[in-house]
């Protein structure tokens, strides 16, 4: 019946591994600053993947994943400045500087804070809930500038890049491959999770959620855990980003950065796995081809981005793969 | 008479100052199919949407099963077996006809939070959902998106989700609507049988179907029940002559 590869799976190869081949070529030819320019486009791609679940399957346009970014920023971000300084967490506990903890405390911290804060907003939709997403993100982004303890408005250094059991966390290339390891290990999360019978009642729930109620599925609960799993996921992306950078500072929180997290899906293709990862990868090449010519880089993204809006409305992928059929 | 399944007492609902419900009061009882009949605009489509929950009385009670309907939401009230559908149909308009029903087999097999298992290769959802579009003749159709079914098939797809949900009761909004002759033809077949699986509060226009099927009438004007008896005291009811019926002659 179907091929053996369908074209979409194709492109995903293709795309991963594009992602992986330029770092490795690069790395070979001692260009390190490809395999930076690599390693932040897998961790933009691994924010967005997060952001799908929600605005992609869910259809919900959270203008406030910034804060999910920023907040697993800053745990890696505070974990390192404790163990540092080696003072003690809350409650005497040690800090550490292992990532596998610093990404468990971000997924958690991340999840706390987006289960009161998805549970008031989803009690509104459209407009409503895009507008109060963006508040709570802004309500996190002051706090984060008026608080002295962890840099303010300076950010907080991270002096030495966290570690990782069996792996040189300080090499360009092998700090790269745990990334994209990451990005990986987060879209075959999607993966699963869009073909389940969570995802089905989710992308369902997007399609007509009087539909999903009418069988007895109430579509609050399954966006709550949406929202939740989808914040968990950012705030990891946002933990190794925060390690690339060496540095976390509120501009991870601000609604910009939510702001590039939506364009980046809608250029790669909303709801479609390989969609933030194509988004990512045009974005940042952008961004670096552009930005070295003109300040106004953005301007020539926003056209692109009106072309895609008006034209392609499945993004690069849906350009490149056509459109989605579910089953 | 076997206790209610649906009791119906006082209901009231109004859109401002118009009485869309006016003091309702209706039974569904076991093994009938009780049509709901009135012009446009009666308030029938508004009495669905009371007892499914979509919409939120200002007084009277529901009671189902037993149980009082109050502050339970819509898909509280699906999954203790009120099974409804759409005057206009309502489907995930991107999921093909199998992922409708589907849905609808997830649901009644329990909890959605199952993150792992892809439902397209998950055989205890895929074979009773086939089985329920064969039932209404839709198998062919299986992998079609809902939103390129003819609408005749949408309304086919809508009674195949009602049915995959195994209910205690259908709330069929004019499942007629907009079908050829051929197509209620089968349909009234088809809903004839239904009827012993689960009582059916039916709504329809079309009175050949209607009289053909109901065990008892209720007549719906202003939002008033004015008559409700059996099909015959109902056809030569004066009221409903000149309320209703005489207009569509
Ligand atoms: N949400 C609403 N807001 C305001 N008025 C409404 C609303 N829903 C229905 N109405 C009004 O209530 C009245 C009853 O509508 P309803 O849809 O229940 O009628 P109906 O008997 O189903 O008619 P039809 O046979 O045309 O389907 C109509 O006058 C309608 O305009
Ligand atoms: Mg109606």
């Amino acid at each position: 019946m179907r091929p053996a590869l369908s074209r979409e799976a194709t492109v995903n190869a293709v795309l991963a591994l594009l992602l992986l081949a330029i770092p490795l070529a690069a790395s070979a030819a001692g260009q390190t600053f490809y395999v930076t320019l690599a390693t932040r486009i897998a961790l933009l791609a691994l924010a967005a993947v997060g952001l799908n679940i929600a605005l992609g399957l869910g259809g919900l346009v959270s203008f406030g994943h910034a804060a999910f970014f920023g907040l697993g920023g800053y745990a890696a971000g505070i974990m390192a400045t404790h163990a540092f300084n080696s003072e003690p967490l809350l409650f005497g506990l040690e800090a550490s500087t292992s990532m596998p903890v610093i990404w468990l405390v971000a997924a958690l911290a991340c999840g706390v804070a987006a289960l009161p804060i998805g549970a008031v907003s989803l009690r509104t939709t459209g407009v409503y809930f895009i507008m109060i997403t963006l508040a709570f993100a802004q309500m996190i982004y002051y706090f984060a500038i008026s608080w002295p303890a962890y840099g303010g408005e300076d950010g907080l250094p991270i002096y030495v890049r966290n570690s990782f059991p069996g792996i040189n966390t300080a090499t360009p290339l092998s700090y790269f491959l745990l990334c994209y390891g990451m990005l990986i290990l987060g879209l075959v999360l999607f993966r699963f999770l869009r073909d389940s019978r969570f995802g089905a009642a989710l992308q369902a729930a997007r399609q007509n959620a009087t539909r999903l109620s009418a069988v007895g599925i109430a579509p609050f609960q399954i966006r709550l855990v949406a929202f939740v799993i989808s914040a968990m996921i950012t705030g990891v992306a946002g933990a190794l980003l925060a390690d690339l950078n060496r540095f976390v500072s509120p501009s991870m929180l601000s609604w910009h950065m939510s702001g590039e997290l939506i364009v980046l899906i809608i250029l790669g293709g909303k709801g479609r796995l390989f969609g933030p990862v194509a988004g990512a990868m045009l974005y940042v090449l952008f961004e670096y081809a552009l930005g070295s010519y003109t300040e106004r880089w953005q301007l020539f993204l926003g056209l692109i981005l009106l072309g895609v809006v008006l034209f392609a409305r499945g993004g690069l992928l849906g350009l490149i793969a056509g459109r989605e059929r579910h089953g | 008479m076997a206790d209610p399944v649906l009791e119906i007492r006082e209901l009231r609902k109004s859109f401002g100052a118009l009485k869309a419900t006016d003091g309702v009061n209706l039974d569904l009882v076991p093994g009938e199919i009780h049509a709901l009949i009135g012009p446009n605009g009666a308030g029938k489509s508004t009495l669905i949407h009371l007892i499914s929950g979509s919409l939120a009385p200002d007084h009277g009670t529901i009671r189902f099963l037993g149980k009082d309907m109050n502050g339970l939401n819509m898909a509280a009230r699906a999954r203790l077996g009120l099974a409804r559908s759409f005057q206009t149909s309502s489907l995930a308009q991107e999921f093909s006809a199998l992922r409708n029903v589907m849905l609808a087999i997830q649901a009644r097999q329990g909890s959605s939070l199952r993150f792992f298992r892809p439902v397209m290769r998950d055989r205890s959802l895929i074979e009773p959902s086939m089985e329920m579009l064969e039932k209404v003749d839709l198998a062919d159709r299986a992998h079609v998106p809902a939103a390129e079914l003819s609408h005749g098939e949408r309304r086919q797809l809508e009674i195949a989700i009602a049915l995959a949900l195994g209910p205690k009761a259908f709330l069929l909004d004019e499942p007629m609507a907009g079908m050829g002759p051929e197509g209620t033809r089968s349909l009234t077949e088809f809903l004839d049988g239904l009827r012993k699986e689960a009582p059916i509060l039916l709504v329809e226009h079309d009175m050949d179907a209607v009289f053909a099927l109901a065990d008892r009438i209720s007549v719906l004007v202003y939002g008033r029940v004015i008559a409700s008896g059996k099909v015959d005291e109902i056809r030569n009811h004066p009221e409903v002559r000149r309320a209703y019926l005489g207009e569509s002659q």
